[in-house]
């Protein structure tokens, strides 16, 4: 272990850092609507959208994350209305297509975390606020909602964090995120050990971020039950 | 569907090996992973405050890094340590390690770590009277462990463990990228020779759909037979 050869490497892998952390809080903002959404249409009454929303989270969690990255950034491309079609400018870019990977792949995660959520709300507090003459909207957006995100903290906090290793695979399709560099940097000089000590190390700093910041939150919205 | 033919033709029987290949893999790395685990989860369950510290540390480590990272750490790495070792017992020359031995490791240290945690909380969730009743028969505590904790154990973790299964076979997809030919190396060599990506990216999708519903088929038939009692 070089203590020089890895602080003179720091501040390229400190750079690179911002890639990651962009992919993963990008991913995370889009993952949450797509998980809502996938949530809201497991919940409704609708058969065929209650299967559209089953087999949607089955597959995207029964394949790994490399097999969704290489369709969407190889495979599409194939495709020839795909390149003359608008989103060709987004489709061409690895940086939208990882985007768009770890948006599917959270948002099937996380619209099972959301589900189990919204199906643990307790029958009476809805009832209790359609008796209040509140409409539909309002009992989502004001009681629904504010109770599922509480119930789902610690399970999307995990999330959250297997995003963060996830946007790893963004260097698989070029990108040069932490792992990308990391990568660059050992197959150049050879001197995996301490690159893996910094690069891992920034991993894990961002992990004890993310896992305080829930604590916080869950401190936060916790109310005492009497 | 000519793709897929068996024999020279078609990359059917190619793809075909590739699938044990990476169910072989992920076997290899849960076995090494428990390994590990019974290691792990005993120093954090001991009383001994430097074994608790150095079981949180690897379990901490190895799920808070990347999976990748991890990968490049023992394809890189893999062969200078074991040659440094090999030079401790005279031997100056290059050795490479195998990329089965380097996917089944760097998988396994890091299924090992997912699992330290679920064989600790399945034994932190036996009945404490088990413990006491164990010890006032006098049985020895290698007795008891063996006959009476870890068979109770093993029924509470089996559907964590059927997780980690799930989440082990998904991470050897990311060995691909030392060149070892699973499902995603042969589909990435048959995309790039057929010019044909997403057909046999797809395939490999099914491919890995079919493992982890053959797997979860497997776990509920032994979480019934194990909870046959209950």
């Amino acid at each position: 272990m070089d203590l020089n050869f890895a602080l003179e490497n720091l501040p390229k892998l400190l750079r690179a850092t911002k890639l990651t952390i962009e992919l993963t809080l990008l991913s995370l903002l889009f993952g949450i609507f797509v998980g809502v959404f996938f949530a809201i249409l497991r919940t409704g009454k609708n058969r065929m959208l209650f299967f559209i929303s089953y087999y949607y989270s089955y597959v995207l969690r029964g394949t790994p994350l490399l097999v969704q990255i290489f369709i969407i950034y190889f495979g599409l491309a194939q495709l020839e209305w795909v390149r003359e079609s608008f989103l060709w400018v987004f489709l061409k870019e690895p940086y939208s297509c990882a985007i768009l990977a770890f948006t599917l792949n959270t948002g099937a995660y996380s619209s099972e975390i959301f589900r189990s959520a919204f199906e643990t709300i307790n029958k009476g507090i809805v009832e209790a606020a359609e008796g209040l003459g509140l409409n539909k909207i309002n009992i989502f957006f004001k009681i629904k909602l504010p109770i599922a995100i509480r119930q789902s903290l610690p399970a999307y906090g995990n999330e959250m964090i297997l995003m963060l290793k996830g946007t790893s695979l963004a260097s698989t399709v070029t990108l040069l995120d932490l792992t990308g560099v990391a990568k660059h940097i050992i197959s150049t000089t050879f001197r995996p050990v301490e690159v893996f000590v910094v690069a891992g190390g920034i991993y894990l700093l961002m992990t004890f971020i993310i896992h305080n910041f829930i604590k916080f939150l869950e401190k936060k919205y916790n109310y005492k039950k009497t | 569907m000519g793709l897929l033919a068996y024999g020279d033709t078609g990359w059917g029987d190619e793809l075909f090996f590739a699938t044990l290949m990476t169910i072989a893999v992920a076997a290899a790395a849960i076995f090494i992973g428990f390994i590990l685990a019974a290691i792990f989860a005993s120093f954090k369950l001991s009383k001994i405050k430097i074994l608790n510290l150095i079981g949180s540390f690897y379990t901490t480590v190895f799920r808070g890094v990347p999976e990748l990272l991890v990968i490049y750490l023992f394809f890189f790495g893999g062969s200078g340590a074991v040659m440094y070792v090999a030079k401790v017992f005279g031997y100056e020359g290059y050795i490479e390690v195998n990329a089965f031995l380097t996917g089944a490791f760097s998988i396994g240290i890091i299924s090992g770590a997912y699992s330290t945690e679920v064989f600790r909380g399945a034994v932190q969730s036996i009945d404490k009277g088990q413990f006491e009743a164990s010890e006032v028969l006098g049985l020895k505590k290698k007795i008891y462990y063996y006959k009476i904790i870890i068979p109770q154990m093993l029924r509470l973790a089996l559907p964590n463990i059927s997780n980690v299964w799930q989440i082990t076979l998904k991470d050897t997809s990311l060995i691909s990228v030392t060149g070892l030919v699973e499902i995603m190396r042969q589909s990435y060599i048959a995309a790039g020779f057929t010019r044909d990506p997403l057909f046999f990216y797809s395939f490999a999708a099914v491919l890995y759909l079919f493992l982890t519903f053959l797997s979860m088929r497997i776990f509920n038939k032994l979480e019934k037979q194990y909870n046959r009692g209950y």
